[in-house]
């Protein structure tokens, strides 16, 4: 009994003691924190900041790197604040929801840790840097691509994400294009989570209640690959056009190998992370980017680009997560 | 000779006054287990005993320490609260309304606290009567009122944060009072209270009466029905101080996301405190110290940079090892 109690407590001890990396004293530490990787996008972000971080720390050796992700708002709340215990120089941080971060942000920010946010913005600036994509961008080309390739004529089904700012900012600037396109008939507009098993169910039953669809916009590239699928099953010959949005490499190869339905995605890089912890790096140091005249931007948004047939070799990149 | 017969009486005396205290061997292995991840945390990173790290772990644990203090009732009296996580969303949506619609600063706080204890003991009501009244497993009742109350918060504010401007609000959650955060200072107030209210009181005793046996407890005459209506009304009043503490520590709310799993960590922490699943025995003491134990394998995992991959294998296996070392395993 106590022999294996000793056993036990070892052995936690030991799982413990094992996780531990070595404290070493480098100039300058930089803490990264994002949602876990619980969908296709949210794990690109992850590899795409473990990817950055490798890279960044062989170049730099005089900069090391935390990465942490969290499952919630209020765990990142939690990441910040331990990430502040270990002599944080930056932050780069992709806020799970912004209101919910706020004041820990800001906290970092006033204690002079050089923060940028990514993706998602404050409603009180505190931060050094703001990166993010285009979401209003990318429901609008996505908008435009597909009222141009039905000729403004159609019915068609759209796949929204969970209710959070940035699906309203990409579905509202859909919307808004589509309302110049008065033959475009938008049937149903569909919350998916972003999830394809959820996605697909929602798919099948959409398409049940709408005998004559001609086109879907998904706003995530895994929920077009699960509406393919919902199509496929159905055996729905009436669809002529599925548009994504993320830019995802599964999606890419369809328009790379001229797939009948998926013929445009609009890019939304998870590898903005990767970007940002580079600006971070530059940043700290007081460092210009290039040949820039100025030192790092205070706000960078990265454009929304349309991928189709056309251009779509300048995004094919294999190896990603995403 | 003589003084081994003096002695004798004195050990057992001894003996039984250990007994007599509350602290029982199943109380003691997790605290067992919490001192060594305490030693462990504190080896593994240089950061771990800072003063500020130990307030940062504590306040992060307060807000599901709360609600765990709750769960531990619903659970002794032999139920579960799923409904927890959801219930703080919704309070938490209340609370910044009252504090965003009266206008008078000082009064939308101490309104805005009066409303997130009202709504939390009636949503737990809410689970209570369907539990009591309606014959439904608590299981099942708090399943369908978990998607309930999120769905709730989240058509008040159509999924969109809601925070507030009001100066006074954030030194709730925010605040330090004799150098402790006010939601620690809240959540050990509320485990003394609780512990002798379970401990001290024939409530306490009938509520472990009901979750053991409830027939039993019906023939002694004790009113089962009211006494599990209770502990979810209690259960709602914790989510209620726990909404307090989180959505003023953040000086907004997520409806999406706020409490989001918290029914797992606070079911986590009151297993891991050594309370039974089943019902009929358990201790505010152990749930307090299973929150904490949750709480520094979370800041250890984040101070000593585990791949963010792995960190939910060590939390899960750390969590089994702890219930492992407090169950005497019949072979």
């Amino acid at each position: 009994m106590k022999i294996s109690r000793v056993i036990k407590t070892t052995v936690l001890a030991a799982s413990i003691a094992g996780s531990v990396s070595l404290a070493n004293a480098d100039s300058y530490h930089i803490g990264v924190t994002v949602p876990s990787a619980d969908h296709g996008w949210t794990a690109g972000l992850m590899w795409w900041a473990q990817q950055a971080t490798d890279e960044l720390s062989e170049k730099y050796p005089d900069v090391s790197f935390t990465v942490l992700s969290a499952n919630s708002g209020t765990a990142q709340v939690s990441n910040v604040e331990d990430l502040m215990i270990r002599n944080l120089d930056a932050l780069v941080i992709l806020p799970y929801n912004p209101a919910t971060l706020q004041s820990v942000i800001s906290e970092a920010y006033a204690e002079g840790i050089y923060t940028v946010v990514v993706d998602r913005e404050l409603e009180t600036p505190a931060q050094d840097v703001f990166l993010a994509g285009n979401n209003p961008g990318l429901g609008e080309q996505a908008a435009r691509f597909i009222a141009e390739e039905l000729n403004g004529e159609g019915n068609i089904l759209v796949l929204e994400g969970p209710p959070i700012p940035i699906n309203s900012q990409r579905v509202d600037a859909f919307n808004r294009v589509m309302e110049e396109h008065p033959g475009i008939n938008i049937l149903a507009s569909q919350n998916t989570d972003w999830n394809p098993q959820r996605a697909l169910s929602v798919t099948e039953d959409l398409l049940g209640s709408n005998p004559q669809v001609d086109a879907i916009w998904a706003g995530d590239d895994d929920v077009l690959v699960a509406a393919l699928q919902a199509i496929e099953e159905n055996q729905r010959d009436d669809i002529q056009l599925v548009v994504g949005g993320g830019g995802s490499q599964a999606v890419i190869e369809m328009i790379r190998d001229d797939h009948p339905m998926v013929k445009g995605t609009v890019t939304y890089p998870p590898n903005m992370i990767a970007s940002a912890i580079a600006l971070a790096v530059h940043g700290v140091k007081g460092e210009r980017l290039g040949d820039m005249y100025h030192g790092v931007p205070s706000r960078v948004i990265l454009a929304a680009d349309l991928i189709t047939a056309d251009n779509v070799e300048e995004f094919y990149e294999p190896d990603a997560a995403y | 000779m003589n003084l081994s017969q003096q002695a004798k009486p004195v050990g057992e005396r001894v003996v039984q006054r250990l007994r007599q205290i509350p602290i029982s061997t199943s109380i003691l292995a997790p605290l067992v287990a919490l001192i060594l991840l305490f030693v462990v945390s504190s080896l593994a990173s240089e950061y771990f005993l800072n003063t500020r790290n130990l307030t940062n772990v504590m306040r992060q644990v307060s807000y599901t320490g709360i609600i765990a203090i709750g769960m531990t009732f619903v659970i002794i009296a032999g139920g579960i609260d799923l409904s927890v996580g959801s219930m703080v969303a919704l309070v938490g949506v209340i609370v910044l309304y009252v504090v965003n619609a009266v206008s008078d600063p000082i009064q939308a706080v101490i309104l805005a606290m009066l409303a997130a204890v009202v709504a939390g003991a009636l949503f737990g009501l809410f689970n209570g009567l369907l539990v009591t009244r309606g014959r439904i497993a608590a299981f099942v009742v708090t399943l369908a009122s978990m998607s309930i109350f999120r769905s709730l918060a989240l058509y008040f504010t159509n999924a969109a944060e809601v925070s507030t401007r009001n100066p006074f609000f954030s030194d709730i959650g925010g605040g330090f009072f004799m150098g402790l955060p006010i939601p620690v200072l809240v959540f050990f107030g509320l485990a003394i209270v609780t512990h002798v209210l379970l401990f001290h009181t024939p409530y306490g005793r009938h509520v472990c009466a009901v979750g053991a046996n409830p027939q039993v407890a019906r023939y002694s005459g004790i009113r089962v029905e009211r006494i599990v209506l209770s502990t979810f009304v209690i259960a709602g009043v914790c989510v209620g101080l726990s909404a307090i503490m989180l959505t003023s520590r953040l000086n907004s709310v997520s409806p999406s996301d706020a409490g989001y799993f918290y029914e797992l960590d606070a079911i986590a922490a009151v297993v891991i405190g050594g309370t039974a699943l089943s019902g009929g025995r358990g201790t505010v003491w152990g749930t307090v110290i299973g929150a904490l134990i949750l709480g520094i394998i979370n800041n250890m995992l984040n101070l000593t940079g585990v791949s963010p991959y792995l960190q939910g294998l060590v939390k899960g296996g750390v969590i089994l090892l702890a219930v492992l070392l407090q169950y005497k395993r019949t072979p």
